[in-house]
């Protein structure tokens, strides 16, 4: 079942949107956002005013009031229309969420080997229930017995089913996802209504969104510029009223609304939800918005080498071959060795002889092979064919092997063992009898792309440390190939929290990935943690975001993600506050040029008429906030740079372009409504 | 514009840059506690102070302590010389038997020193007696100085400290700022000024017969040694009515220069203090760039219109500038110190919080009016006053440092501390203050007979004059415009007002956010996070001093010096 990829302007959406922004028109919601707040006021009281000129029979100039109050209604809508669009493509997710939570029986066990059928929302915590193939599981637990495959599509849209099995790290099971094979028995680890999916649901559909520190902060700012436009606007008629001049009230409310920052007002409850989005669009649950916003904020990111950095297995690189033996030989008996080995150490061998020197695995049935497996104690493995005893492994096994038959085991390839090992790779000897061929260079092979990711991340301050349970020595090398700031060698658990802790103590931020149980206090002590999915629940409770697709090298993105809800916020702002620039040029003359006409100096825009300008200005406020709403849903470019570029691009685009922009938009829309006759100009 | 008033402004830069690190040094210095050159002098007099009143240095308070020190300090200072202007009378050193301060006039007096405005609602040489000027005016000069310094340290040491409860102790830094820093460098200027033509004696107002028989007056009094304190901090309550303008207060353009470099040097001098508390020197700079660019703008915006001849003027008047003519608005300009020497005192002492004027601002193009105007609604922050241009800029670079922290995508951050809803919100609060206090008593003001009164002017420049007349005491300038009788009930309690709480709505936020940073951990700067001392951060900061601060005054403006020029241009005078 994959996730449904949601369209900007889905019809079905739109449809819904439209309708929630009138009912957010309810004062008390309005009341949370305290710039939209004012312009309903504004909105209601211009209504008002329209109204007492309708039951005076004053229809002076009543078109313009008309329009403004027309257009202040607009503003707020949109406003509503931008949070209703962003809650609505959470909605859609919940949506297919929901479809998870189905209504299922439950086996819950009983006392003396006995069960009864009840149904799964009844399943408190502690209570036991065993599951068979083909069913749902009927809430989050941890499996007691049993082993199985699970298909966890419902949550995570990944169709490959995961093995989920008693003790150790994939004990945890979710409700919602489905038993493909075998029988569990499960502990209910959660009580209704708590449960995962029941928790995606509440952050997707934003139920459960708090405002995040940086949005309080943020909404105080603008709360204490609409406080100071207020007076500008409030203290402007007793100003006027020292030349005579009479200021009507909706002209007020036109001049507060274009001054108070609507734009990013209008817009910031979208932006906070839509990064939330955007996060689980990439299938990684966030716990808190708060911790989204820390994820822009982190200095240092630990890194898992397995998995994370490296692919997690070694692979063959390089045949060294002994004085005096081709490497071809070598190539060709290290195949041979390796074709009944399973592992992905094994098949490594093989494809590097392959694509090296042309070997192609061979069916050796024919000449009476037979592999000799890998045990503990010889710690080699091999095959005999065709009178050749060829064999692998390590070091000193191989000596004990060739020194038995009477070889000898040459200083050259010993020599080259240990170049191998001190830079992080593992030897693997081949002997064929008494004979040493050489040595297979095993590597631990770094993920493509992860230097440049590196580098990116170091361009924005971030620094990365690599953990890993290899010798210093091993760690090193790798260190130096994935191109990390640091790492950390023959990490333990405790060492990855203390790691933590100090970083912290430094004034740091630290992001990590976890998914054992062991993981757990390291994520927990960590500003973000994300848990990997297919971990344990301990692990998933301790983390602040959990990795549906357990990808470790997701930690990138969700930085990424963090620091462009950030960034879209302050680009947003600015450029509201940039705008009042044009919007005085546009409405100051207007106000005063019929007592002063020499103000008209100041309409530099060259806008029509007193009115055709006060409405342009408040026709572009409102309509800005509808243009911006895809930036605010997708975010604004984001680009891996150091924080000066990034601040220099960024106030050019949205400072410069915020005081530009609105003068050159304000005179068009000008000039449509006067070709259109919404406003009357004298001949 | 000439260009030697251009050079002046330009060399008073240089001179100005060339003294900002040793004097920074210093005060760095005075503020740690540490050993200065003038230790040996003036420590066992220090300490000895400190025995007399039992105060520990060496114990700190937390922020409300310290702000609730200073209060306290301020409201009993404020009632002593509220007693002593009203009992002048009876006190000695009056050999001009002047009578007590009337109880208005005196409340706006007290106020007006003690919160470092020297707003003058009255004629000094007509008003106070030499004591009032000496024991009353000029110690609150020192020690409403050595507050306002005091408050700007404080929050240095709160951005400096990781995790601390204290961020100092009042009576030290009062004591220290005013030992060390103020007295001696009063001490060389009293004795510069009393060198070079400002009078210091006390003798009674001299009584005479001009040629021509008739009979006039010259007034006497201490004036170098106030003059000395009141341009060094910031204070700028002249002793004449006049202030710089009369001959014995600013007999020369050298004196003048030195006069505005006394005022600017401390202001500009704390940029680098912050710099080295908290070991970033290049971000201090960064801070001094742009309070010199505002210096600068403010003084080639005003210079040009000054410069430019009045339309109104018929053609028989010479206003072009010609040998032994300056040319330009001239009137109510003081010849010895040109057109380039006043516009640049002029809008120096309005960028500072200083106010001490040496030609009269009511009579400056309108437009050139403005930019004195625009630097008080900004609240004084082109160096700004001893102590209080860096306190109030701080708020701006906060909120500075909060847009550009969010633009590069992290919570922001000023210098490693993380700026958070309690700091933006105490930022806030001081630019609401500046901007309630002037846009409302300046409605009230136009609004009301009692304010309209005061005004001498019709039309766009009387607004501006009541605009002045409250942007003045409520970013604590105590310059006047003139062309507006202060003197009066209305204006006298409404200015009280507004310079009280334009100086404690500051402060108290102020010190809010030192304390609230002093707690924080630092984190260490890396490619990531906002470099504060880089010319893009220093050009915002200014971008955000106008739209944040300009904008909310831009409406009054454009009927008040905007209108003003208009209409000039178009043909008529107010």
């Amino acid at each position: 079942m994959p996730r449904p990829e949601i369209r900007t302007w889905d019809p079905a959406l739109f449809r819904q949107a439209l309708l929630e922004s009138f009912r957010k028109l309810s004062p008390r919601w309005m009341m949370r956002n305290p710039v939209m707040f004012v312009v309903e006021v504004g909105s209601a009281e211009t209504t008002f005013q329209l109204l007492w000129r309708v039951v005076h029979g004053n229809w002076t100039n009543f078109a313009f009031y008309f329009q403004i109050t027309l257009w202040l209604w607009i503003t707020v809508l949109f406003a509503n229309f931008a949070e209703a669009m962003a809650e609505g493509r959470g909605k859609a997710q919940a949506e297919f969420l929901r479809r998870a939570k189905t209504t299922t029986m439950a086996r819950r066990l009983l006392p003396g080997g006995h069960w009864e059928e009840i149904p799964a929302l009844h399943l408190r915590m502690g209570d036991r229930v065993r599951i068979d193939a083909g069913e749902m599981i009927p809430s989050d637990g941890a499996i007691v017995e049993g082993i199985a495959s699970v298909d966890e599509s419902a949550i995570t849209g990944e169709s490959a089913p995961v093995i989920r099995e008693a003790g150790g790290d994939r004990s945890a099971v979710t409700g919602g996802t489905r038993l493909l094979s075998d029988w569990l028995v499960v502990e209910i680890t959660r009580n209704p209504g708590e449960t995962f999916i029941d928790r995606m649901i509440a952050l997707v559909e934003g139920a459960v969104r708090q405002k995040t520190p940086n949005e309080i902060a943020l909404n105080i700012l603008l709360a204490g510029m609409t406080i100071i436009f207020l007076l500008v606007c409030a203290t402007l008629p007793p100003l006027a009223g020292y030349f005579g001049i009479r200021l009507s009230i909706p002209v007020l409310w036109a001049l507060l609304v274009c001054l108070i920052p609507t734009t990013i007002g209008g817009l910031l409850s979208a932006i906070g939800i839509a990064g939330m989005n955007r996060l689980v669009r990439r299938n990684v649950l966030a716990k808190s918005g708060r911790a989204v916003e820390a994820a822009g904020d982190v200095d240092t990111l630990l890194l898992d080498k397995t998995g994370t950095i490296t692919l997690g297995n070694r692979q063959a690189s390089e045949f060294v071959p002994a004085p005096g033996i081709e490497v071809y030989e070598l190539a060709n008996a290290a195949q041979l060795a390796s074709l009944s080995d399973e592992t992905p150490e094994g098949r490594s061998i093989v494809v590097l002889a392959k694509e090296n020197y042309g070997l192609r695995g061979r069916e050796l049935e024919q000449h009476q092979a037979r592999f000799i497996p890998f045990t503990a104690q010889t710690r080699m493995s091999g095959v005999d064919l065709n009178g050749a005893r060829i064999r692998k492994g390590a070091g000193d096994a191989i000596r004990n092997f060739v020194e038995s038959q009477g070889g000898q085991f040459p200083l050259a390839v010993k020599q080259a063992m240990e170049d191998i090992s001190r830079h992080g790779g593992t030897p693997l000897a081949v002997a064929d009898g008494p004979r040493v061929l050489g040595v297979i260079h095993l590597k631990d092979v770094v993920k493509g792309g992860m230097r440049e990711r590196f580098d990116e991340l170091r361009r924005m301050g971030i620094r990365t440390v690599m953990i890993t349970g290899d010798n210093p020595l091993t760690a090193a090398a790798i260190a130096q190939e994935a191109g990390v700031d640091d790492f950390l060698a023959e990490a333990k658990p405790e060492d990855k929290l203390a790691l933590i802790k100090r970083e912290q103590a430094g004034g740091k931020l630290v992001a990590m990935t976890g998914d054992g149980t062991n993981d757990a206090p390291a994520l927990a002590q960590a500003d973000v943690g994300v848990a990997m999915n297919t971990g344990t629940m301990p692990a998933k409770e301790a983390g602040n975001m959990v990795d549906l697709d357990s990808n470790p090298t997701k930690l990138i993105e969700i930085v990424e993600i963090g620091k462009q809800l950030l960034m879209t916020r302050g680009a947003l702002t600015t450029f509201s506050i940039s705008n009042d620039v044009s919007k005085y040029f546009a409405i100051l003359p207007a106000l005063f040029s019929a007592a002063f006409p020499v103000l008209g100096a100041l309409n530099i825009m060259r806008l029509a008429t007193p009115q055709s300008a006060i409405l342009s200005a408040v026709i572009f406020n409102a309509l800005i906030i509808v243009a911006l709403i895809p930036l605010a849903l997708r975010g604004i470019a984001y680009r891996p740079l150091g924080a000066s570029a990034v601040l220099r691009r960024n106030l050019l685009v949205y400072g410069l372009g915020g005081i530009l922009t609105p003068f050159l938009f304000i005179k068009l829309i000008d000039m449509f409504i006067v070709a259109a006759h919404w406003v009357s100009v004298p001949h | 514009m000439s260009v030697y008033g251009v050079a002046q402004f330009l060399f008073f830069l240089v001179v100005l840059a060339a003294i900002t690190p040793p004097l920074g040094r210093y005060i760095t210095a005075i503020y740690e506690g540490r050993r200065t050159f003038l230790s040996p002098l003036l420590s066992p007099l220090e300490h000895g102070l400190y025995r007399m009143t039992g105060v520990n240095p060496e114990r700190e308070s937390n922020w409300k302590q310290y702000a609730l020190a200073l209060i306290g300090f301020s409201l009993v200072k404020t009632l002593i010389l509220y007693a002593l202007l009203r009992l002048q009378y009876w006190l000695p050193l009056n050999p001009n038997h002047l009578p007590g301060v009337p109880p208005s006039l005196a409340m706006n007096t007290a106020v007006s020193f003690v919160t470092n405005t020297n707003w003058q609602n009255y004629a000094g040489e007509t008003t106070l007696s030499y004591f009032s000027q000496m024991a009353g005016l000029t110690v609150q000069n020192f020690l409403s100085a050595a507050a306002g310094i005091a408050v700007a340290v404080a929050l240095i040491r709160g951005i400096a400290r990781r995790q601390a409860e204290t961020i100092g102790n009042f009576w030290a830094d009062l004591t220290r700022g005013t030992l060390y820093l103020l007295l001696p460098l009063a001490f060389g200027l009293a004795l510069f000024y009393a060198g070079s033509g400002v009078i210091q004696n006390f003798k009674p107002n001299l009584h005479y017969a001009t040629v021509t028989g008739q009979k006039a007056v010259l007034p006497m009094g201490p004036v170098a040694s106030q003059y000395a304190i009141e341009n060094l901090g910031t204070n700028g309550g002249g002793f004449f009515n006049a202030n710089s303008a009369h001959p014995y207060e600013g007999p020369t353009p050298l004196v003048g220069f030195i006069c505005v470099l006394s005022f600017v040097a401390i202001g500009a001098a704390m940029t680098h203090v912050l710099g080295r508390m908290t070991g970033h020197v290049a971000h201090g700079w960064a801070v001094w760039g742009a309070m010199a660019f505002l210096l600068a703008a403010g003084f080639f915006v005003a210079y040009h219109f000054d410069a430019q001849p009045n339309p109104l003027l018929p053609a028989a008047v010479a206003q072009a500038r010609a040998p032994g003519n300056p040319g330009g608005a001239m009137e109510g300009k003081e010849v010895r110190f040109s057109l380039g020497g006043s516009d640049w005192f002029a809008v120096a002492t309005t960028s500072t919080s200083c106010g001490d004027v040496n030609s009269m601002h009511d009579s400056f193009a309108p437009l050139a009016g403005m930019v004195l105007l625009l630097n008080m609604m900004l609240g004084c922050v082109g160096f700004g006053g001893v102590g209080a241009g860096l306190y109030g800029m701080m708020m701006l670079i906060l909120i500075t440092v909060f847009i550009a922290g969010l633009m590069i995508g992290r919570t922001p951050e000023y210098l490693g501390k993380k700026i958070e809803a309690r700091e933006v919100k105490m930022a806030m609060l001081g630019v609401l203050a500046m901007s309630t206090l002037i846009l409302v008593f300046s409605a009230l003001g136009a609004a009301t007979p009692a304010g309209r009164a005061g005004v001498y002017n019709p039309g766009p420049h009387g607004l501006t004059e009541i605009l002045y007349a409250f942007a003045s005491p409520t970013a604590n300038n105590g310059s006047a415009f003139a062309g507006l009788n202060g003197n009066t009930r209305f204006y006298n309690w409404t200015q009280a007002i507004c310079m009280l709480f334009g100086r404690f709505l500051m402060i108290i936020p102020v010190l809010a956010i030192a304390g609230s940073l002093a707690r924080k951990k630092i984190c260490p700067p890396s490619a990531g996070t906002l470099a504060p001392q880089t010319p893009l951060f220093a050009a915002m900061l200014v971008g955000v001093v106008l739209l944040v601060g300009a904008l909310n005054f831009f409406p009054a403006l454009t009927i008040a010096p905007i209108l003003e020029h208009l209409l000039l241009h178009a043909g008529r005078a107010f």
